[in-house]
């Protein structure tokens, strides 16, 4: 699947500059916060040579919806942000999710409640999983380190356009700001990017580029459809309904594909699961932490696995229940109070009765240390 | 076939007629002009019409031009996007006056400042229509709405915005700012005329404000709709700024 490839020392924020160039990201729309400015300031110091545009907007609404706006008319493109400013962004996104809009949001997250902290945090799961007025028909990729943040937002982009829904790459300030070795290369195949606001007659329905292929049910239409597109000689879209059913409709028809598609793209990390006695969850850079502490616990003897969710949406639910057969004890860490806690006990529920233990430590570092301790806590 | 359309703008959606909007509302004066000023352009094939939520999301369907409907405030940002990935087209953005002057404020200003080459038509009635007239910022002083059921107060509500005449004060001098009204339908497409020329020779921005009637919200019979535009039109200056 690699094409040439070569290693680099990179920022995380430049990691995922460089990505998005090799993905065939056309334009950049962002607004500056700290810990993901380098992202913007990095793809305007790469623009030259590989002739790409750039926005810096008045606000992360203008930078989201400058995104939707690019990519109806068919230009790959993204922005990034964090924080407060993620809670602006994911507004364009509800708009991108209505329509299957391809789009890409890169979040480094900050820490916790209103503007607070910078570097370290997990709090922004539940709003990137689910944004804002919506049902979550997106996927989230949680990064665990700095190779990790090339290969998944060039991956975002693949997965973006091939399956036409919205897509992040959810990072944090220590990812974002960390500096180290990363593997670059270019994708062999990338995923073309069609209009979708522009009637394109060059395309029959029925060919993979028409907008019928899209949007399979565009052949029902009648007059005032059930849904939000009309198709004639232009397209005509919609997000605002008139009725209740009409949404629905659309509702169950996205649902349908994104669980038909699940399996595709649900990804996942194993460690030391097959005889485990005591399974960590963890995602992000906390699961880094848990991989040291997984080793360094195995060192000593205690039969200890980690179970990684790298796709927060689709969540990995089936294979979450496989990993708990045959263990004895289950526990939950992440730097947050319980979103991602909240997304492994809904997978769990009724599956066990093994109790979950939690280490929550919101917008706190969580270290090996502190997970070798928790699981000798929970062994006694 | 005779064609029971045949005084309708080319431009039109045929099907998608009778349009949505009220009887007596002025946002069809405007389609109307813009469909002409399209047709006689001849640019409907690079045109693309992006929409506000606000009374304006009920023209959809109305051109056979590529449409969307985008959120309240957002939909100059969307044009200002699809314009930097298609340079070629014509890219206009439909908003009322609490979307562009309101909600969206920043985004009517920024891209002014900025000079990017969209063209913004913002129809100005006076009131939120779409959510049952309440007050926007260009609701006059002492005019009731349903928020300011007392008449607008300058030291409680504050002033109304006068949008042609602050943006004409920051815009380039390759830009073009206009405010026509429905009440006198050809003039108004002039300028409609000169702002999609703008954008297309030019690569500039353009504005244009139309004044336009609510006669749902302003609960008035015809003849009444046509004095308060007028008086309407005593307070917003009509002209190319
Ligand atoms: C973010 C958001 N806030 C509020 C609304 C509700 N809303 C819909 S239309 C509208 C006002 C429309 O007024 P205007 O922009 O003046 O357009 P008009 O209907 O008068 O043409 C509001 C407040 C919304 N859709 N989205
Ligand atoms: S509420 Fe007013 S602006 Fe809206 S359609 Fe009716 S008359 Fe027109």
């Amino acid at each position: 699947m690699l094409g040439k490839s070569q290693t680099v020392f990179l920022m995380g924020n430049e990691a995922v500059a460089k990505a998005a160039i090799a993905a065939g990201a056309k334009i950049m729309f962002g607004y500056p916060i700290t810990p993901t400015s380098e992202i913007l300031e990095k793809w305007i110091e790469f623009s030259p040579q590989n002739h790409t545009l750039y926005l810096q907007t008045e606000d992360e609404m203008a930078a989201g919806f400058g995104v939707i706006g690019a990519c109806l008319a068919g230009t790959k493109s993204f922005t990034a942000t964090a924080g407060p400013g993620n809670v602006l962004m994911q507004d364009a996104f509800s708009m991108a999710e209505a329509l299957r809009i391809p789009s890409v949001g890169i979040i480094m997250q900050r820490g916790g409640l209103s503007t607070s902290t910078v570097i370290y945090s997990q709090e922004e799961v539940t709003l990137t999983c689910f944004g804002g007025n919506g049902e979550g028909l997106r996927v989230v990729y949680s990064t665990s380190g700095l190779q990790d943040l090339y290969d998944y937002t060039l991956k975002a982009f693949a997965t973006a356009w091939k399956y036409r829904f919205p897509t992040f790459v959810l990072g944090d300030g220590y990812q974002g700001k960390m500096k180290g070795e990363v593997e670059i290369y270019k994708p062999q195949n990338l995923i073309d990017s069609q209009p979708i606001l522009l009637a394109d007659k060059k395309y029959a329905a029925g060919d993979k580029k028409s907008l019928a292929y899209y949007y399979p049910y565009i052949n029902q239409l009648t007059h005032r459809p059930l849904t939000n597109i009309s198709l004639g000689d232009s397209v005509n879209l919609r997000n605002c309904l008139n009725l209740e059913e009409d949404i629905f409709e659309i509702i169950e028809s996205y649902k349908r594909d994104f669980q038909k598609v699940t399996p595709e793209i649900v990804e996942y990390e194993e460690m030391e699961t097959k005889n485990a006695e005591t399974i960590i969850f963890a995602h992000g850079i906390v699961a880094a932490a848990a991989r040291v502490a997984v080793e360094r616990l195995r060192e000593n003897g205690v039969k200890v696995g980690l179970f990684r969710p790298i796709t927060l949406r689709p969540f990995p639910t089936q294979q979450i229940r496989r990993v708990i057969k045959n263990t004895k004890r289950l526990i939950v860490t992440e730097s947050a109070l319980g979103q991602f806690g909240g997304m492994i006990k809904e997978a769990l529920y009724g599956q066990t009765d093994i109790p979950i233990a939690t280490y929550y430590r919101p917008a706190l570092g969580i270290t090996p240390e502190m997970l070798v301790d928790k699981v000798m806590e929970i062994e006694k | 076939m005779g064609n029971k359309f045949q005084n309708f703008p080319k431009s039109w959606k045929t099907k998608s007629k009778p349009h949505l909007f009220c009887p007596g509302c002025g946002h069809p004066i405007v389609l109307k002009m813009l469909g002409q000023a399209i047709d006689e352009m001849e640019i409907a094939k690079k045109t693309v019409f992006l929409i506000d939520i606000g009374c304006s999301l009920l023209a959809w369907d109305f051109f056979n031009l590529d449409t969307s409907q985008t959120h309240h405030g957002r939909t100059i940002p969307v044009a200002v996007g699809f314009k930097m990935a298609r340079p070629d087209s014509l890219v206009i953005a439909y908003v009322g006056d609490g979307g562009g002057y309101a909600i969206g404020l920043q985004h009517t200003l920024s891209v002014a400042l900025r000079n990017n080459p969209i063209t913004t038509i913002l129809v100005n009635n006076t009131n939120y229509g779409m959510t049952g007239g309440q007050m926007a910022p260009t609701t006059l002083l002492e005019e009731k709405t349903s928020t300011t059921p007392l008449g607008r107060q300058i030291d409680i509500h504050g002033q109304t915005i006068k949008g042609p005449e602050i943006l004409a004060g920051v815009v380039a001098d390759s830009a073009y700012v206009a405010r026509g009204s429905v009440r006198q339908p050809l003039v108004l497409k002039n300028y409609l005329k000169r702002a999609l020329q703008t954008q297309l020779e030019k690569q500039t921005f353009s504005f244009v404000e139309a004044l336009s009637f609510c006669p749902t919200n302003w609960k008035t019979a015809a003849k009444e709709t046509l004095e308060q535009i007028e008086k309407l039109e005593e307070q917003f200056v009509c002209k190319e700024f």
